[in-house]
């Protein structure tokens, strides 16, 4: 806690994972010049490989720009704003994927390591579209009571995981890989009956949420950028609070540091497990709700998508902490609302995106071979990401 | 065979744990090393052993220079070792421990333990070691398994036999059949180098003994030395095995434990209706080998057992059945066993391990909301009052050494309003300077009438702060005698001998 | 004192549940079923498939009357564990008995191939035994393996497109192992020599191999999939003899080279792991990594090995995907498959056998479902989907005996670092 009253240079941090972000995406660009046919054309000449290679790594590299930050050519006349477009899908992705990054990195702060942001996720869309559609409530009630809905559900999945590891010493990734796909298993179960299925549909989707229950629009109605991004923003805030201005946190840091010291200080570790697993599924859940309430509005058996496993990556490239997951999930949102765009405009499929943020997170979790690539010494790397075995 | 080391260095960053050491042990004899905690005895041992390697200096058996860098060049040469943690796997069996990484196949690389049963069963008669090679090591009393590391050691023809602190886990009467053990082996030749630092195990057996203190061998003595001469030697400065002993009040009940009972989750008991009481101005201390329930006994004063039967009250008010964290603030400070994995946080800064107990508490906290620079001003009163040496109270609790750390806990516990002492092995692995620190301060908390309960496997320990001993052997309290007891008559209640 | 040991509670509790199964069972399918409905089992015996025999019962008498067979098993294991006898064969009767009696209730009026029930059940648990099996390696050897899925889908991708480019199973089979390798090599590395949290860094293999082969499947083996991604498959083969064993002849041996690969690996390993030099060394550095040091074996060296072998068992399980099934690759096409089996491991204990069992059952589970999907029966079939992971947290939970790890499983060996 008193790091953060100190003044401890901030882009020392940044440097780390920067130089990890800039060695994926040159990984990237390898995976792209070398899947290339014509750029394969060219192999028995250097130059012109050289320079094909230049040419679709660009291409790629600026649609994934074009598609998540700022893109001239959607300007109109009328609206010349209209070119920052990309920046507000970049937030619209971004926002529940903060949330969910939120989830894991708390409970990674508690000695847990939360795979199932996924089905509490699935929870919460379930819960907030259920609300969302099923209900007739007065405008904002509606919003706050399918929020709630959302967060109450994860929570109470979330929780489970937390009751069962403090009861049983169940583990927590074997436990949430399982629960994840009861919970899609479940979600395509509830797709199929009446209550859920769209009236006059047999494909498995769900009613549009109402009006009523939609997260506001922030910048009119040709932008989907909605308040889903400051509730995630708040979120942040509240987890930062949490960590390291709250007993509570101190709590959920003495127990995933130590939990046997913990123990023997009077620290109720049962509780603790179980209350941070509920914390960490209620902001899951809230992911799933700012995703239908904000701009899916639908429920499909393929509304989670990979924000929960995205999440994981999250929280991994942000270390944890709540700043660094704010940054963090708009990057990889940005990747993802920039993939779509260039899977459309250029050859490279929006797939490459997985393969860069999995490289980010192997390379932040093995800072040594980043010192090694860029021959550093001097940056201080923490083990937060020390191993622990199945039995720990 | 001989054994000669010439010029051992070993250092770990700024720490030299070896400094140039000599020593030379001689065919057929017993070699003891004597030295504190942290001296370098087991580093030595080590690079001897092949497990670390030295910075510099030879190593030569027989006279020829040999070059030992992995355990296996250690044990072609002759030399074996009987580790303080037993290198045995607890799921494998006797045979199964003694043929890894020597195994013998037959058809079809199919394991033959055959031959190994064979010569297990011939050193155990021998020696009358009582081993069946087909037990489950996770099954067998401490004392045989460490039987089983010496039969591995002269199976692969250990000529030299390297014992680092073999007692430590043994009771008394195991110790005396250890050390005639040890008699046997050196008759038959073979040499022993004994690390320890018991002064009257050292006596009793020893041919010669090496003394190492801070890295650096310090002297050589006779075992005809005096033990006051040995310890002198192994701190660096005259030091009384036994801190003074005031006059003090004892005063009425205030720990009373009636029928306690432990189980293990399989429902086993590990301690059977176990009764005693501490007074006011008193210390109670609980003797035993370890593994006699003692562990249990303490955890179980502050509820940190799952499963206890019968009463505890603390001045009348029962404990048995409330948290932890109510058993604490009932007035009990509770000193534990293992610093590192239940007393600190190592990660977190010596400022938080300070105030894990009272984190949601005035004055750090109020109502949910953390104090963050209270936390800090709070911690360097408490490093005032207890000396703690250090460098800022927001550094992590890692950076401290043993005895700072062990301040911190006490620190801790102590903070709270306190009416028994409950102190677990409050002593283990720390320098003499600290342990003389916690002794007095202990002495302190009880001339200020408050009970203290001393658990420790340490004889010493036990008759220099006890009023009163009680002595626990598998599960059960034995006998409860007063301070003025010897050493020998606690010895053989501490092997399960009523009577004698 | 009457003390049992803790897997001897165990046991007797999971008898206890399987008793209470059995009652249950026979009560709710048997006593509880509607009247007057048959249900037919179709047998292949030994000739080809076409001659299948029919066994017609009314549904309700099935039921009971496996209900029945379930509640005597239980009985019989019961006195057996008393005397102290093992109880497996007894135990199996039960279980089989509570699930024929669940089929009689749940297929009532319906007809069940039963031969293809259970050739469909072993194929469907093929790739989740060779993952359970890197699983097996890989952990007792103290290397926690989450990365399966990711070994599993490189083998699959690999050799459908090199079965693709060169026309031949052969070339396909031969390359999966080397895939999976490929993959575990970077989990050894990462973890053994880096010492790299395992479970995450397996999490992040997977989302690497998932991003790779989505990203290649899109780029070339779509817009070129005539060269790319039109591999042949094997062709199963007749094993003389065996084949013609009424009952488990056509299920067990008219199979490809795969499954037959299966059998090998799976015996193979259940060999060494126990009987040999090869398998005590493995154990002790998954156990008790300081000691197996401390008597000259080579613990980091040893674990990089079996990591290796491990993503070629996994490897060629992957093979099973494309040579071995549809041929061309499809994408993300193992769809958790190597999760079922690090599940498989884990609710098999760390065993072989328990993993294959446990890989068997889920593989049972999950083609029951497809089977009672296409004749339509009261029960939906996602919750039949969710049967392998429920029964997992149940078994973690403890609820039928504490599931352990070996104890060095996920924890990096250095030396001088002991506990």
């Amino acid at each position: 806690m008193h790091k953060l009253l100190s003044k401890r240079p901030s882009l020392r941090a940044l440097t780390l994972p920067g130089l990890a972000f800039l060695l994926a995406m040159f990984f990237g660009a390898l995976l792209i010049a070398f899947s290339d046919s014509t750029v394969l054309k060219h192999i028995g000449h250097p130059l012109a490989f050289l320079k094909a290679a230049g040419v679709a790594v660009w291409q790629s590299y600026l649609a994934l720009f074009e598609g998540s930050v700022y893109n001239p050519s959607l300007a109109t006349p009328h609206d010349a704003l209209l070119s920052w477009y990309p920046l507000s899908e970049t937030l619209v992705t971004a926002a529940p994927l903060m949330l969910a990054g939120l989830s894991v990195a708390l409970a990674f702060r508690a000695g847990l390591f939360n795979i199932g942001a996924q089905g509490q996720f699935i929870f919460g869309s379930i819960a907030a579209s259920y609300v969302g559609f099923h209900f007739h409530l007065p405008l904002g009630v509606h919003l706050i009571a399918a929020v709630l809905a959302a967060v109450v559900a994860g929570a109470l999945w979330g929780g489970l995981v937390g009751l069962l590891k403090a009861r049983t010493g169940a583990h927590e990734v074997i436990v949430t890989i399982m629960l994840n796909y009861v919970a899609l298993y479940f979600l395509m179960w509830l797709l199929g009956t009446t209550r859920f299925l769209r009236p006059g549909r047999r494909d498995p989707i769900s009613p549009d949420v109402l009006t009523s229950a939609r997260m506001p629009l922030l910048a009119g109605s040709n932008y989907r950028v909605n308040l889903g991004i400051f509730v995630a923003l708040a979120a942040a805030t509240f987890v930062w609070w949490l960590l390291t201005r709250s007993t509570w946190g101190f709590r959920f840091r003495a127990v995933g540091a130590n939990s046997a010291a913990a123990k023997t200080a009077g620290i109720s570790v049962p509780f603790v497990m179980t209350s941070v697993m509920a914390i960490s599924g209620a902001l899951a859940g809230l992911g799933g709700a700012v995703h239908v309430l904000g701009s899916d509005f639908s429920l499909t058996s393929g509304t989670a998508g990979n924000f929960g496993f995205d999440a994981i990556t999250v929280a991994l490239l942000g270390r944890a902490k709540p700043m660094g997951v704010v940054f963090a999930s708009i990057l990889f949102g940005a990747l993802r609302a920039g993939g779509g765009t260039m899977q459309a405009n250029t050859s490279t499929p929006i797939d490459i995106v997985l393969v860069i943020q999995a490289l980010v997170v192997l390379f932040i979790a093995a800072p040594s071979v980043v010192k090694w690539v860029f021959r550093l010494k001097n940056v201080k790397t923490t083990g937060e990401l020390a191993a622990k075995g199945w039995n720990g | 065979m001989s054994l000669e080391l010439r010029g051992i260095t070993k250092t770990f960053g700024a720490l030299v744990a070896n400094d140039s050491i000599d020593l030379r042990v001689e065919t057929g004899e017993i070699h003891a090393i004597l030295g504190e905690n942290g001296a370098g005895k087991s580093t030595l041992m080590n690079i001897v052993y092949g497990l670390v390697a030295p910075d510099s200096g030879e190593i030569l058996v027989d006279e020829v220079l040999k070059k030992i860098s992995e355990p296996s060049d250690a044990l072609a040469s002759g030399i074996g070792m009987v580790h303080q943690h037993f290198m045995l796997v607890p799921v494998f069996t006797v045979a199964e421990n003694i043929v890894l990484g020597h195994e013998k196949t037959g058809f079809a690389g199919r394991l033959d333990l055959n031959e190994a049963r064979e010569r297990i069963k011939k050193v155990s008669d021998q020696f009358n070691f009582n081993v069946n090679p087909d037990d489950l090591i996770e099954g067998l009393p401490v004392g045989v398994q460490q039987r089983v590391e010496i039969i591995r050691a002269l199976i692969y023809d250990a000529k030299v036999l390297i014992l680092d602190e073999p007692t430590a886990v043994l009771t008394p009467q195991e110790t005396n059949d250890l050390l005639k053990i040890m008699q046997e082996l050196k008759a038959q030749g073979t040499s022993i180098i004994f690390i320890t630092h018991k002064l009257r195990e050292v006596k009793a057996v020893a041919d010669r003994i090496t003394i190492i203190r801070r890295g650096k061998v310090v002297g050589n003595a006779s075992p005809d030395a005096s033990q006051n001469e040995l310890a002198s030697l192994m701190v660096g400065r005259e030091v009384e095995l036994a801190p003074e002993r005031g006059a003090h009040e004892i005063g009425s009940d205030v720990l009373v434990v009636s029928d306690l009972s432990i189980l293990d989750i399989t429902g086993r008991a590990l301690v059977s209706k176990v009764n005693f009481s501490v007074k006011a101005g008193e210390v109670l201390a609980i003797a035993g080998v370890q593994g006699n329930g003692q562990s249990e006994v303490a955890r179980a004063m502050v509820n940190l057992e799952p499963l206890v039967q019968g009463s505890i009250t603390l001045d009348g008010e029962e404990i048995v059945g409330k948290s932890v964290r109510e058993s604490l603030h009932a007035g009990i400070a509770f000193v534990p066993e293992s610093r590192e994995l239940d007393g600190l946080i190592g990660s977190m800064s010596i400022a938080e391990n300070l105030m894990l107990d009272l984190h949601d508490l005035p004055p750090y906290a109020r109502g949910v909301q953390l104090f963050p620079a209270i936390v800090l001003s709070q911690a360097e009163r408490q490093r005032e009052e207890f000396d703690i040496r250090l460098q800022s109270v927001s550094d992590p609790i890692s950076s401290l050494s043993g005895g700072n750390k062990q301040k911190v806990v006490l620190a801790r516990e102590l903070s709270r309003p306190v009416k028994l002492l409950v102190a677990s092995q409050p002593t283990r692995g720390l320098d003499v300077g600290s342990i003389e620190f916690v002794h007095k301060r202990i002495l302190e908390e009880r001339d200020s009438g408050r009970a203290v309960l001393l658990f420790s496997t340490e004889l010493d320990e036990v008759l220099a702060l006890a009023d009163r001993i009680a002595v626990m052997y598998r599960g059960e309290i034995l006998s409860i005698v007063p301070a003025g007891v010897s050493a020998q008559e606690l010895g053989l209640l501490m092997a399960g001998v009523v009577n004698a | 004192m009457n003390s049992l040991s803790a897997a001897e509670r165990r046991r007797r509790r999971s008898l206890y549940i399987m008793a209470v199964l059995a009652v249950l069972s026979t009560l709710v399918f048997g006593l509880l079923q509607k009247r007057g409905q048959v249900v037919t089992y179709g047998f292949v015996l030994d000739k080809e498939w076409v001659l299948i025999q029919q066994w017609v019962i009314n549904s309700r008498t099935a039921a009971l009357l496996f209900g029945l067979i379930a509640i005597a098993a239980s009985t019989v294991a019961f006195l057996q564990f008393r005397a102290g006898k093992t109880i497996g064969i007894a135990s199996a009767f039960g279980a089989a008995g509570i699930m024929m009696s669940f089929l009689s209730w749940a297929a009532a009026g319906k007809f069940i191939p039963f031969t293809g029930l259970l050739q469909g059940a072993l194929l469907l648990s093929v790739p989740l035994i060779f993952g359970s099996m890197a699983g097996v390696l890989s952990e007792r050897s103290g290397v926690v393996n989450i990365a399966i899925e990711g070994q599993l889908l490189a083998g699959a991708f690999v050799s459908g497109v090199v079965a693709s480019l060169t026309h031949s199973t052969f070339w396909g089979l031969v390359v999966a192992p080397f895939a999976g390798c490929l993959i575990s090599t970077l989990l050894a590395i990462f973890a053994i020599n880096f010492a790299i949290d395992q479970i995450i860094l397996g999490f992040v293999l997977n989302v690497l191999v998932y991003g790779l082969t989505d990203f290649l499947y899109k780029k070339l083996l779509i817009p070129y999939q005539a060269t790319w991604n039109s591999g042949p498959t094997l062709a199963a083969i007749k094993i003389p003899v065996l084949w013609k064993i009424p009952l488990i002849g056509p299920i067990l041996f008219d199979q490809s080279i795969i499954v037959y690969l299966m059998y090998g690996v799976v015996f193979l390993i259940s060999f060494s792991l126990f009987k040999t030099k090869w398998g005590l060394r493995t154990r002790a550095v998954g156990e008790h990594p300081t000691a197996a040091d401390s008597v000259g074996i080579k613990v980091n060296r040893l674990r990089f090995m079996n990591v290796m072998i491990a993503g070629m068992v996994a490897g060629l399980g992957g093979a099973y995907f494309t040579v071995g099934g549809v041929g061309a690759f499809n994408k993300e096409m193992t769809a958790g498959k190597g999760f079922i089996a690090l599940a498989a491991l884990i609710f098999g204990r760390w065993t072989p056998w328990g993993a294959v069992s446990a890989a068997l059952l889920f593989g049972f589970a999950d083609n029951l479902q497809s089977v009672l999907g296409i004749i339509g029966t009261p029960i939906p079939s996602e919750f039949m989907l969710m049967v392998p992971y429920l029964v997992t947290v149940v078994a973690v939970t403890g609820f039928v005996g504490r599931v352990r790890a070996p104890a060095a499983d996920g924890t990096p060996y250095k030396r001088g670092e002991s506990h």
